[in-house]
């Protein structure tokens, strides 16, 4: 019989207690023997290593089953312990069940009308609610711990005292006596079996007195497997060591009882097999100290196995390793388009796709064929009908290999372009962390990515590495193909309106093609839509005298279908009291008509990254996936062609505020301090008014934050007002391209405030923060007010509480993502299984629900008009402006 | 502080114990035994305000910011 003859369909598991005779049924030896293997390496009999445990060297047949070592599934002994001892595994366990039952007569501490009681219970909750069965057995086990009394035999209950991991202690008058546990293990063993039954336990499958153990079982030796190192040294594993160590206790121990040694000593060797056991099982218990290794190093015993991230769970049973998949650097490509992946020739030829051949593809696959594993699309390997693997690297003549196959051979060939392939970068967070893209196989070693899709994947180009990998059935990748495709998934669940879309230099281009003051003669816009990849005919110019000119908002209408309208205020809107729409002489506010930008400039607010009720939107929503991803493939890529064609840069001297500007600054601040000494002056003579919740020192805190932070701002204003309109940082700020105005306020104007813990610095010396200043001083100086904007430099003791400010960002943000992978990793397995049925009710994997409706309105959130079901404003608007023609 | 009805209260969404019949008729068209129901606890402070049995299935009705009217239902269970 050989092992996998054995392989059969798991209906269901049974979870229960193994008893002693159990353990000595399935074990095949008696193990004695402390030691491993002889002088000689072989292996001791009755040792650990025992032959009839299974073999591990290969070519070995097994002593028990006589298998090799690939089907020998490795055979458990086991370990006569001299004396009982605690399973620490069930120590809380035995210590609920020894308070619950009588000392004497082993029953459960409950009246006869109570057990009858709960019996009844019992058997009605075994067949309604069988998960509550345990909040049940809980029950009658509090219920009957209270007994100071036996109801069946009338004797006094002892306080039981639980000490971690394994030891308890009895209450007597005459003082605390430990209890043994032999004597644990015979108070088990009374209880009879209707009592184990109210306690929640099956008798069948879990005694109680199993829980305290008599015998030990010793895995298979395939589970603890020694190691030969190079030196020839033989190394055994951790569980061996910790076995070693039991048997060496358990031996002695057995030595000193035979001998009629003390009991003293004798339980003393008795605690230490405790420990032993104890620590086999769980190395990290609390309460005592780790068995650690010679070097020091604790040993990683059976729960450190199974245990963590680098446990069996986690690391080898959610987490494998898959064949097919490659991982590289990524970088940036704008000329692919977003549903494309740019893979490395080297990866395209190692990753391959299985391909039936008939009669359709038989000349192209038989070209590949010849092109062998090296030559790009080339093929890997071919396998006949009968299932034989032939490896392209070897015959000499591929030609008459190519000419030998037929219908019905698979040739696994290399990947080309236009396959279909996932794309993941970790952390994968959310669903548009795995994409599916079509491949374009490009020279070079990195993956090459559209920049449309960086927000969905959170991807940057500072050294991110990204997965791939190939689905290898047809089905597969059609599923791929349908549901995972990048443009099925540029509207996002997370908030309803397109996660992928313009970001910094295309916003930023996009600007600038379609402002007001961009004409364009006949060769720059024919060059412009050019590397847009337009080909239709060019609109009649805007202007036809003294010559032919074109506007950039004409270009960028051209990627609109006809018919789409469409009205925002855009990025660059100043939020005036009242909007004067059409009219806005800032050119802010966007209309399109038919498909033609007649007003307004495209920014953030219309082809944005994460911009819901944008142009991008709304034209994904109306006219589908497949015109929304062609708008991002071309007119995108005008807006960049305009962008190289202008040049975007930025210069110190930009940063540059004239004179009379920094004097204004400048007074600004002065004013803020001499409030600020105001202030602190009131505070000292005690005529400061107290703030409600505050104390006086953090009144006079909180005001001089008020006040330097209004200094901040104004200066920032005054900044904006000296800056010139041409001003690049400002173009990027305004129209949401990158950065903001404090930022800009920082390199030019003033930094500001610096904090720690939302205060001001005030940690350092004693009563004052750095020894350049008086103790007590609270001026801003010396509370971390950076004076200097970063284009004047900041000075020594400026940029010490700058750089205190900034540790506890960083330090934040480490905080943060440690705490919230957890929070995910335990989100995520709680609901990994639940789905919304057709019904559109939320239910778990057995059918019991959940939501009686998805999201209480049944509404996909990615189909959704940025989480509402319609968007009835836009609609009116529609319908108004169609019959007012 | 006295004694309050929480049912009274504004935070606390409208319960009611369901017929027979329309228990038979949630479940026919959910398709689901009374036990795949979400779950209350007889101890809960409203199963003991509205007198719920074991067994018992409850409907709640609560205003959502979302779906205007939502209608939920529980299942009673020991405890
Ligand atoms: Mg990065
Ligand atoms: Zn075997
Ligand atoms: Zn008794
Ligand atoms: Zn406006």
């Amino acid at each position: 019989m050989s092992f996998y003859e054995l392989v059969k369909s798991i209906k269901s598991i049974r979870f229960g207690i193994l008893s002693p005779e159990e353990i000595r049924k399935m074990s095949v030896v008696n193990i004695v023997t402390a030691d491993t293997y002889d002088e000689d390496g072989i292996p001791i009999e009755a040792g650990l290593m025992d032959r009839r445990l299974g073999t591990i060297e290969p070519g070995q047949k097994c002593q028990t089953c006589g298998n090799r070592v690939r089907q020998c599934p490795g055979h458990f002994g086991h370990i006569e312990l001299a004396r009982p001892v605690v399973h620490p595994g069930f120590a809380k366990l035995v210590y609920s069940l020894l308070k619950a039952t009588c000392w004497n007569c082993g029953r459960l501490l409950l009246t006869n009308e109570d057990v009858d009681k709960y019996t009844i219970l019992m058997d009605r909750y075994r067949r309604k609610w069988p998960q509550l069965r345990l909040r049940l057995a809980d029950r009658v086990i509090r219920r009957a711990s209270k007994n100071t009394e036996c109801p069946h035999c009338g004797e006094h209950q002892y306080k039981l005292k639980f000490e971690k991991p394994t030891t308890y202690y009895e209450e007597h008058k005459e003082g605390t006596v430990k209890l043994a546990p032999n004597e644990i293990r015979s108070r088990l063993e009374r209880i009879t079996d209707s009592d184990v039954k109210l306690i929640g336990l099956d008798p069948q499958i879990a005694r109680p007195e199993w829980m305290v153990l008599t015998v030990l079982p010793v895995p298979p030796s395939a589970v603890r497997p020694s190691i030969t190192l190079e030196s020839g040294i033989r190394s055994e594993d951790d569980l061996t060591h910790k076995l070693v160590d039991i048997i060496r206790i358990n031996e002695r121990l057995k030595d000193n009882i035979d001998a009629g040694a003390p009991q003293l000593i004798i339980e003393d060797l008795w605690e230490l097999l405790q420990y032993h056991v104890t620590t086999y099982f769980d190395n990290e218990t609390s309460g005592i100290p780790p068995a650690r290794h010679r070097s020091g190093r604790p040993l990683r015993t059976l729960a450190q196995r199974l245990k963590g991230k680098e446990g069996r769970f986690r690391s080898n049973l959610s987490g494998k390793r898959v064949d097919f998949s490659a991982r590289t650097v990524i970088s940036p490509d704008p000329i692919i388009r977003i549903n494309e992946v740019g893979v490395p020739i080297e990866i395209a030829k190692l990753l391959t796709i299985p391909e039936r051949i008939n009669s359709y593809n038989i000349e192209q696959v038989r070209r590949l064929i010849e092109n062998g594993p090296d030559i790009h699309p080339g093929a890997n390997y071919i396998i006949r009908p009968d299932g034989r693997r032939i490896d392209l690297r070897f015959p000499k003549d591929r030609k008459a290999v190519a000419d030998a196959v037929s219908i019905g051979y698979i040739v696994e060939r290399h990947l080309k372009d236009g396959d279909i392939v996932l794309f993941n970068r970790q952390p994968s967070l959310h669903r548009m962390s795995i994409m599916a893209h079509k491949v374009r196989v490009l020279p070079y070693k990195t993956f090459r990515l559209n920049l449309c899709v960086c927000p969905p994947y959170n991807a940057d180009f500072d050294g991110d590495e990204m997965n791939l990998h190939v689905p290898q059935s047809e089905e597969s990748r059609a599923e791929a193909g349908v549901l995972m495709l990048v443009q099925e998934q540029i509207l996002s669940p997370r908030y309803g309106g397109p996660i992928m879309g313009g970001i910094q230099d295309y916003i930023s281009g996009a600007y600038m093609l379609t402002r007001k003051e961009t004409i364009l003669t006949r060769e720059d816009a024919s060059q412009l839509l050019a590397r847009a990849g337009y080909s239709g005919e060019l609109p009649p110019p805007e202007i036809n005298e003294p010559k032919e000119l074109w506007t950039g908002k004409q270009l960028a209408s051209l990627f609109f279908p006809s018919g789409f309208n469409y009205s925002l205020k855009s990025n660059v809107c100043l939020k005036c009291p009242s909007c004067k729409k059409e009219d806005c002489e800032n050119d802010a506010y966007v209309v399109i008509r038919d498909g033609k930008l007649i007003k307004g400039v495209i920014d953030k607010k219309s082809i944005g990254a994460g911009q819901p009720e944008s142009v991008l939107h709304r034209l994904i929503k109306d006219y589908g996936t497949d015109v929304g991803r062609d708008y991002i493939d071309k007119a995108f890529k005008l807006f960049l062609a305009y962008i190289d064609s202008r040049g975007l840069t930025i210069g110190l001297d930009e940063e540059e505020l004239p004179a009379e500007a920094k004097r204004e600054v400048l007074e600004a601040i002065r004013q803020a301090e001499s409030k600020i000494s105001e202030l602190i002056d009131t505070y000292k003579q005690g005529f400061l008014e107290r703030l409600a919740g505050r104390t006086l020192e953090e009144t006079l805190e909180t005001k001089i934050m008020q006040e330097l932070e209004e200094a901040r701002e104004l200066a920032g204003e005054i900044a904006g007002r000296y800056l010139k309109e041409t001003n690049t940082a400002l173009l990027m700020a305004r129209t949401g391209a990158r950065g903001s105005f404090m930022n800009l306020a920082h390199m030019v104007a003033c930094v500001g405030q610096q904090s720690v813990r939302g205060e001001r610095i005030i940690r350092g010396y004693m009563n004052r923060t750095l020894p350049h200043f008086k103790p007590g001083d609270l001026g801003a100086e010396a509370h971390g007010f950076v004076y200097s904007s970063y284009k004047d430099r900041l000075n020594p003791i400026e940029f010490f509480f700058h750089a205190m400010g900034g540790r506890e960002g960083l330090v934040d943000t480490a905080v943060r993502t440690s705490q919230s992978g957890y929070m995910q990793r335990r989100l995520i397995n709680a609901l990994q299984d639940v789905r919304v049925e057709y019904d559109l009710t939320v239910r778990g994997t057995d059918g019991s629900i959940i939501q009686f409706k998805y999201g209480e309105d049944g509404v996909d959130p990615a189909k959704s008009d940025h989480g509402k079901a319609v968007n009835v404003e836009k609609i009116i608007e529609r319908v108004v402006k169609a019959g007012g023609g | 502080m006295g004694k309050f009805d929480l049912l009274d209260h504004e935070l606390v969404p409208q319960f009611r114990i369901m017929a027979k019949e329309e228990i038979e008729q949630l479940r026919k068209s959910l398709g689901v035994r009374k036990e795949d129901l979400p779950w209350m606890l007889k101890s809960d402070p409203v199963s003991k305000a509205i007198g719920a049995k074991p067994g018992d299935v409850v409907e709640i009705v609560r205003k959502s910011p979302v779906a205007g009217r939502s209608v939920a239902y529980r299942y009673v269970v020991p405890g």
